[in-house]
């Protein structure tokens, strides 16, 4: 079995993002640019689905500059077999994406194809669910227990007031959650073994997808800042201050 | 330097490393006054980081010295700096002469298993009258047909209480002076004869054990010694080169956590109806030190390019370990001073950072033999000195 897995370059978690002085959107020159770490759950699941036997080859596609070869080859240190970076300095939505990816899996055939249900820039949520009905097959978003078995995959995921597992044919997308795994460390033989591992270079006009952008961005701004806190001397004065004040109980 | 794109995947890699196998647990060591050596060093084995520029052969990587000295640097934000010098000591202290020097045999049972994690090294050079001054060490191995035998002691030996072997520098002849009379052995922990005493209470670097280790007629084979015998003085001489390269990269990461910790606590902190950081006496010393702290990481950078292209770094190196001396010895404590009371709590980081980097300037040379080795290299030394 082959597994699919989308890995997005995005603002590293630990680099505040600033808003461009005419608002268009995040400044992105000289910040640190990393793996979104729900793609690392993503990688790290396909990973050991390869491990536990279940899967033969794992295929690490990513869209976008050509520096997202760096998030490629992350993946590949961290096992992954090879690569593909769809080329493009356009900025590309999630509809497009999922046509894309839909693209590159229609060449791979991939039996399942792993996702993280968001990247941690623009928090979309959306790119996994619509490559599921692009490709018209199963879906499960949010995972946290995911488990192949013999045509099938069975996946748990995180709903509102408790757990529900699925029990999806193959082939199917599963989108993941925070809570499925702990990605790996890089070994570092890995690591150096990496740069040898194929990363095919495919120019996104090769693939004949429409990318026209379907959302305009009127502006882009900081989240408002939070106003300092009050003390209160007792219990009675936050109660009457929720209740009168804040007007929350 | 220029570092390329696995400097940063090994970078991105040990940092994570760092996050979750290490940092996480570092208050219960520090408490302990121990940390499990044999279980971290596996692990940190298995991931091919103990031998970043050892040979392929015995399962290193032969890689070029600017890997380890991003290892050192991401060991650096080890919120304990013991644990961060017992890596070093198996890394760049204890092994280095025996990958370079050692004979086949002795790296299979040595070198190979102390880079695949599996067993833990210490290295025994100070006497409690030698520190500074190697060269007039007594431990002494005397010939015995094949064996040699070994009397004499060893001080502040990091690792000794859970190491299963030592990289031992002694006397082997009283002939050649005292440059050429020495040897470095492979001594077994566990051999008959040797002892090892209570650890040692320190002022910083609670995780890790140190103690004095005691040679009563300790019999080792002359096959453990590492390359020819008299030579020893000059193999630790070298191999305190990797030693000083690494330990001030690695003591620069630690002090830079505390001056970041710094930045942000004086940011939050109000007095006088504005924060500390606001006051210039505190935003120009911090960019002060940040300025310092850069300086001194592009002279080990410098160091470490021109050990890498085989050059002799004896003074590079010695400067850049004296340069990160001079900072460690000042800026936890500007740091700590920037806290007001809170830097004279015991658990604030701060202090755990002044005192952890405050033996960056005794241990490995101090800043008074560094000063020494430049004089010489520049030739400004007196020829005799009084």
């Amino acid at each position: 079995m082959k597994i699919l897995v989308a890995v997005k370059r995005v603002l590293d978690y630990n680099v505040k993002a600033r808003v461009k002085a005419d608002k268009s959107g995040v400044d992105l020159s000289n910040v640190k640019m990393s793996m979104n770490p729900f793609d690392e759950i993503a990688v790290e699941e396909a990973l050991r689905i390869k491990e536990a036997g279940k899967a033969d080859e794992v295929v690490v596609v990513s869209i976008g500059v050509s520096q997202c070869q760096e998030t490629i080859r992350t993946a590949l240190a961290m096992g992954a077999d090879r690569g593909i970076l769809v080329e493009t300095d356009q900025e590309i939505e999630p509809l497009a994406v999922a046509k894309i990816l839909k693209a590159v899996a229609e060449k791979e055939s991939p039996q399942l194809a792993i996702l993280g249900k968001q990247a941690i820039d623009d928090d979309s949520n959306v790119t996994g669910q619509m490559l599921a009905a692009l490709m018209d097959c199963a879906q499960a978003t949010f995972a946290s227990k995911v488990e192949v078995g013999d045509g099938k995959v069975d996946v748990t995921r995180e709903i509102d007031g408790g757990l529900q597992t699925l029990s999806l044919s193959l082939p199917a997308v599963i989108t993941t959650d925070l809570r499925l795994n702990e990605p790996r460390y890089a070994k570092l033989p890995n690591i150096m073994k990496a740069k040898k591992k194929p990363l095919d270079v495919i120019p996104v006009a090769d693939l004949g997808v429409d990318i026209a952008p379907r959302l305009k961005t009127l502006k882009v701004e900081e989240p408002p800042e939070r106003s300092a806190g009050v003390m209160v001397e007792s219990v009675a004065e936050l109660v009457d201050k929720l209740k009168n004040e804040a007007k929350v109980i | 330097m220029l570092f390329g794109e696995e400097h940063h995947a090994l970078r991105a890699s040990l940092k994570r490393f760092v996050e979750t196998e290490i940092n996480p647990y570092v208050e219960a060591w520090e408490e302990a006054k121990i940390f499990p050596a044999h279980e971290l060093f596996k692990k940190l084995g298995d991931a091919g980081f103990l031998g970043i520029t050892k040979p392929v052969e015995y399962g290193g990587q032969n890689l070029d010295y600017s890997y380890e000295i991003v290892m050192a640097e991401e060991l650096g934000h080890i919120r304990s700096g013991g644990v961060s010098t017992a890596i070093g000591v198996q890394t760049d202290m204890c092994t280095p002469a025996l990958a370079k020097h050692g004979s086949d045999e002795l790296r299979q049972d040595y070198l190979a298993p102390s880079i695949a994690g599996e067993i833990v090294g210490c290295i025994g050079v100070s006497e409690v009258g030698a520190g500074s001054d190697v060269a007039s060490l007594k431990t002494y191995a005397r010939s015995d047909g094949d064996d040699y035998i070994i009397n004499g002691s060893k001080m502040w030996i990091t690792n000794s209480t859970q190491a299963d072997w030592m990289c031992l520098l002694c006397n082997t002849s009283d002939e050649g002076g005292p440059h050429k009379n020495k040897s470095l052995i492979v001594v077994p922990m566990d051999s008959p004869g040797i002892t090892v005493g209570e650890k040692l209470k320190k002022l910083g670097g609670h995780a890790s054990d140190t103690a004095p280790v005691y040679f009563d007629d300790v019999r080792i084979p002359k096959r453990n010694r590492i390359g020819q015998e008299g030579r020893g003085f000059i193999y630790q001489m070298e191999q305190f080169q990797e030693e000083r390269l690494y330990a001030a990269a690695k003591f620069l990461s630690q002090v830079e956590d505390g001056v970041e910790e710094t930045i942000q606590y004086t940011r939050e902190r109000q007095v006088f109806g504005r924060s500390v950081l606001d006051n210039q006496v505190v935003h120009y010393k911090l960019a002060e030190i940040l300025t310092e702290i850069e300086a001194a990481r592009a002279l080990t950078y410098l160091a470490t390019e021109k050990y890498i292209n085989g050059e002799n770094v004896t003074k590079l190196a010695s400067m850049a370990k004296y340069k990160m001396g001079v900072i460690t010895q000042t800026v936890p404590s500007a740091c700590l001073q920037f806290f007001g009371g809170q830097g004279f709590m015991w658990d604030n980081y701060v202090t755990r950072v002044f005192r952890d980097t405050r033996n960056a300037s005794i241990g490995g040379g101090t800043n008074e033999i560094m000063l020494q080795i430049i004089s010489k290299e520049l030739g400004i030394m007196p020829s005799k000195q009084t």
